[in-house]
């Protein structure tokens, strides 16, 4: 290839091409983000939450499934800060190792469908026709389902298990994401520099790739972190029909299930689960609102 | 006598607008009938107002829109019926610079990836060898190879501007096909550009198709100018002829309606009367009738054929203009 | 002596941007006589929009603020008023028309209800009147059948069309002055042709002052008789039309129109003024222009020129040092 030598005399006037310092895009999020309070606190929240999954089993008081009869239905003591439950067992080191359990299944659900939810809308995004009618028909009859419904139709097919349970979350998350990714395909589509790609002579996968995907990712952000909250509200849900982790499974959905028979007597079983589950939604929800706001460059 | 690097004939296209399954089925007439040819080492332009189908005309022959009719050569090649695949190898010889600076680059690319993009696609460079070229491009378009790390939108429109014409350069294309690159740019600007690129085609033996709607700018960088309005063109000849003598009263009152800074020279300005007719519905016969100070019976039913007037220098109109020299009525 | 509509004494206009203040535009004076067509040119960035905002009361409340500076218009200061006179004025005793009609006119209303409610505003008439005075208003900006237009929604017209409507409503209740902000650049020469046309009929017919707003310099040539050169917020040469392009005394004036390639000039390269407009945020200390000047002095980096008046010129002045110096030595630089 000849060498690119060229008699181009631009004068070097060295100021004239000065670039202003760039900004740095994480410096501004973090500065935006942190101005919001509640979303702030909604982060530190599940860092902690996180945290808890962790290290769970190493921080608990006591063994999760450690049985003690003497102390069967204590209400919160100092031995006991949230009480123990039918079995002796310590309600607090039970709901941390159930967090590993809980979040891990609410993470992989709505990573798993928000893969096959973004691989679905960007084809049908990109290429129209009768595949984008195909899946968004799909799609369709998937939302037509109230969640927790779809949920449990699957889990029923498939047999009870926190896989399923996986499963059955991860393709009610599916059609969200598609909708959104394909919306957001659609327009970066017309983009001028997508046009500009096609005329180098990129082939579709690269362009689908390289050029329209991180396009699109700012629109579902937001959506990740409230699916990750419904999922958790679901799998905690399934749990407690019956349909996902069994009895011994320090499962939050599972607890708050074995909990309603003693409602009158040892109301903290249910309490402190169903506080966890609360916070757990709300936190993720709020963080979802925030991440949207700090997204938005209309707002300061 | 050498033969055109592109050679487009009888070429048309269709739109259809109205979208959706129950909107009504009208059709955008972008390009009705066009035929020219371009030689190699020419600056050959497009000009007219918007609407007149000169991007269309880029376009189709970028191989980005397919012709309803007609024929397009590019380089020997019939390249209006390829595939996509087909027409992939040929990308690296033609390539285009966009009006948009903008808009025409990837907000979330780094500069040096965007201008590197068509090596990595057509060449089997390692990736250090493509960054030295793309900094090699980048010194030739007069910015610096620190600029390579920085992100579209930290730089000005000139700027982008040449961030895209290093990226048309990466391959050595024959052909350069510039759809209104000054247009968006700052005057100032706009003369750096320009320079930069006729520099660029001496020292790289390149052709360009510049399409714009300014006059003032086509007459100073091109070697040919075709003439368009509503999808046809109305009139093709070398620059001096052009400007010189032209014979069609659309060109004409293009001319006359230029203005000039230079407050000494103020002129007569022929004004059209009304507006540009829609591209969804043509004026039968010549398709400038509506609008012309000279429209006679015939414009108003018979479409005109080109016709060759002096050397190279075409018209279509059923009564063109011309000057007292010697050329015929 | 000509009557002066609007004087503008010392403008100063500041932005806010990440909780401090950024000046847009300082130190701008200049003034329009009736029956007088202004030109302001520059390029983007360089503040002329803000100015004519500015003289409108126009700005976003909050993010930006005239800091200094008056504006005379008709012997008061209109920076002064109350909102409520403001109002009285705006549209009525000066109007403006912006750069791109087909987004200036209401999508949803028909043209005859938003040129009535113009009318409307700022006169005592009833419903038929105002229609009829937009139907004659419409007719004397050359649109052949008002009584369509008037029924039309904006997007059933063309970008031509829309421009004379604009131009229909805001000379609609006869106005003293006429702000145009770049009236033409989004149209096609042709039209642009017919639009500056009757631009300058509304000027003979009704003696309105116009503050033509262009980066166009063959607009500028055509249709102004004195114009005002900005450049990073600041006049940088203010002369007669003739006198600018005969004997531009700026170095930036002097890069503009030299790089502004003329449709019967043999000219094949154009001298390019290099670099590009700083950022408000990056503004160099001394004179703005310095960094792209090929006569830049080390004076000229260091303190920022004043704007002085030309001796022996009328309406002549220039933001440089250069023409302070004696000839011989501006023939060493």
């Amino acid at each position: 290839m000849a060498e690119m030598k060229s008699t181009v005399n631009i004068q070097n006037f060295e100021d004239a091409e000065a670039l202003p310092k760039p900004k740095s895009k994480v410096k501004e999020f973090v500065k935006k983000f942190t101005k919001r309070k509640t979303a702030v606190i909604s982060f530190i929240f599940i860092v902690l939450l996180l945290l808890a999954a962790i290290l769970g089993p190493y921080i608990a008081p006591y063994d999760a499934s450690q049985a003690d009869y003497s102390n069967l239905l204590q209400g919160p003591s100092a031995a006991h800060i949230w009480g123990t439950d039918e079995f002796g067992r310590d309600v607090f080191s039970r709901l941390l190792a159930g967090t590993r359990l809980s979040l891990a299944s609410a993470l992989s659900a709505t990573i798993v469908g928000t893969a096959l939810g973004i691989l679905f809308g960007l084809i049908a995004g990109f290429y129209g026709g009768w595949i984008d009618s195909l899946i968004m028909r799909c799609c369709d009859i998937l939302f037509s389902f109230p969640d927790i419904l779809l949920a449990i139709a699957i889990v029923a097919i498939l047999g009870p298990g926190m896989i399923n349970v996986i499963i059955a979350v991860a393709v009610f998350t599916v059609p969200s994401f598609a909708r959104i990714i394909r919306s957001a395909t659609i327009s970066v589509k017309e983009s001028l520099y997508v046009e500009v790609a096609r005329s180098i002579g990129c082939k579709n996968w690269r362009i689908l790739w390289v050029h329209i995907f991180p396009g699109t990712i700012q629109s579902m952000i937001v959506n990740f972190t409230m699916r990750v909250g419904t999922a958790i509200l679901a799998a905690s849900s399934l749990s407690f029909l019956g349909f996902g982790a069994n009895v011994t499974e320090p499962d939050w959905g599972a607890m708050l299930s074995q909990g309603r028979n003693y409602l009158n007597t040892a109301p903290h079983i249910v309490l402190f689960p169903g506080i966890l589950i609360f916070l757990t939604v709300l936190a993720f929800n709020l963080l979802g609102d925030g991440l949207r706001d700090t997204l938005d460059p209309k707002m300061s | 006598m050498s033969t055109p690097i592109v050679s487009v004939k009888n070429v048309t296209k269709t739109f259809d607008a109205g979208k959706g399954m129950f909107a009504k089925k009208t059709k955008v007439h972008a390009v009705n009938d066009i035929s020219f040819n371009i030689m190699p080492g020419e600056t050959f332009s497009l000009v007219g107002e918007s609407g007149c189908g000169k991007s269309t005309t880029g376009r189709l022959i970028d191989h980005l829109l397919i012709p309803d009719t007609g024929e397009i050569w590019f380089d020997g090649k019939e390249i209006s019926k390829l595939s996509q695949n087909e027409m992939r190898p040929l990308r690296s010889d033609v390539q285009m610079i966009f009006q948009d600076p903008y808009g025409s680059l990837n907000p979330r690319i780094k500069v040096q990836d965007l201008i590197g993009e068509p090596l990595l696609i057509h060449t089997n460079l390692s990736a250090g060898e493509r960054l030295k070229k793309v900094y090699e491009l980048l010194e030739v378009v007069g910015l610096s190879a620190a600029h390579g790390e920085r992100y579209p939108h930290e730089f000005s429109g000139g700027q982008r501007q040449r961030i895209g014409i290093a990226r048309a350069l990466t391959v050595h294309p024959k052909l350069i096909i510039a759809d209104e690159p000054v247009s968006a740019l700052d005057v100032s600007i706009q003369a750096q550009v320009l320079n930069l690129l006729q520099q660029l085609q001496k020292d790289f033996n390149l052709t360009y198709l510049f399409i714009s709607h300014d006059l003032s700018v086509v007459e100073m960088i091109s070697d040919k100018i075709a003439v368009m309005y509503l999808g046809t063109i109305v009139e093709t000849a070398p620059k001096k002829d052009l400007y010189a003598h032209p014979m069609h009263p659309y060109t004409r009152s293009l001319l006359s309606a230029v203005p000039i800074p230079d407050p000494a020279k103020k002129k007569e300005r022929t004004l059209l009367k009304g507006d540009l007719p829609s591209t969804t519905n043509l004026p039968a016969g010549c398709l400038f009738h509506t609008r012309c100070p000279y429209c006679q019976e015939k414009c108003i039913k018979e479409r005109p054929e080109t016709q060759e007037i002096g050397e190279g220098h075409f018209v279509k109109c059923h009564y063109p203009i011309c000057n007292e020299e010697g050329k015929n009525v | 002596m000509a009557e002066k509509l609007l004087d503008v004494k010392n403008l100063r206009t500041e932005f806010k941007r990440d909780k401090s203040w950024v000046t847009a535009v300082n130190d701008v004076s200049f003034h329009i006589n009736k029956g007088e067509i202004l030109g302001l040119v520059g390029e983007s960035g360089c503040g002329k929009s803000v100015t004519s905002l500015s003289v409108m009361r126009l700005l976003p409340i909050g993010t930006s603020r005239v800091s200094e500076g008056e504006v005379f218009f008709n012997g008061e200061d209109i920076l002064k008023v109350d909102k409520k006179k403001m109002r009285k004025i705006r549209g009525h005793k000066i109007s403006m028309i912006f750069q791109e009609p087909m987004s200036s006119l209401n999508p949803c209303m028909r043209i005859s209800k938003q040129i009535t409610e113009a009318i409307l505003l700022h006169n005592d008439l009833s419903k038929d009147e105002a229609y009829k005075r937009a139907f004659n208003v419409l007719k004397s900006v050359g649109i052949p059948d008002p009584d369509m237009t008037l029924n039309s929604y904006p997007h059933q017209l063309s970008g031509g069309m829309c421009q004379r409507v604009m131009i229909a409503m805001a000379m609609s209740c006869e106005p003293n002055l006429l702000i145009a902000d770049e009236p033409t650049t989004a149209l096609d020469v042709t039209i642009q042709a017919q639009i500056l046309s009757l631009m300058e009929e509304i000027k003979e017919e009704r003696d309105t002052g116009i503050l033509l707003i262009t980066h166009d310099l063959g607009v500028v040539a055509e249709m102004c008789s004195r114009v005002i050169v900005m450049y990073a917020g600041r006049i940088v040469e203010e002369a007669p039309v003739r006198e600018l392009f005969e004997s531009p005394m700026h170095p930036y004036t002097q890069g503009l129109i030299e790089s502004v390639p003329k449709l019967g000039s043999d000219m094949t390269s154009l001298p390019s003024i290099p670099g590009s407009v700083p950022d408000l945020s990056v503004m160099p200390k001394g004179c703005k222009f310095a960094p792209r000047c090929k006569y830049a002095m080390d004076i000229c980096r260091e303190k920022e020129p004043e704007l002085v008046a030309v001796p022996g010129q009328e309406h002549r002045c220039s933001r440089c040092v250069l023409h302070k110096l004696e000839e011989k030595e501006v023939s060493k630089l």
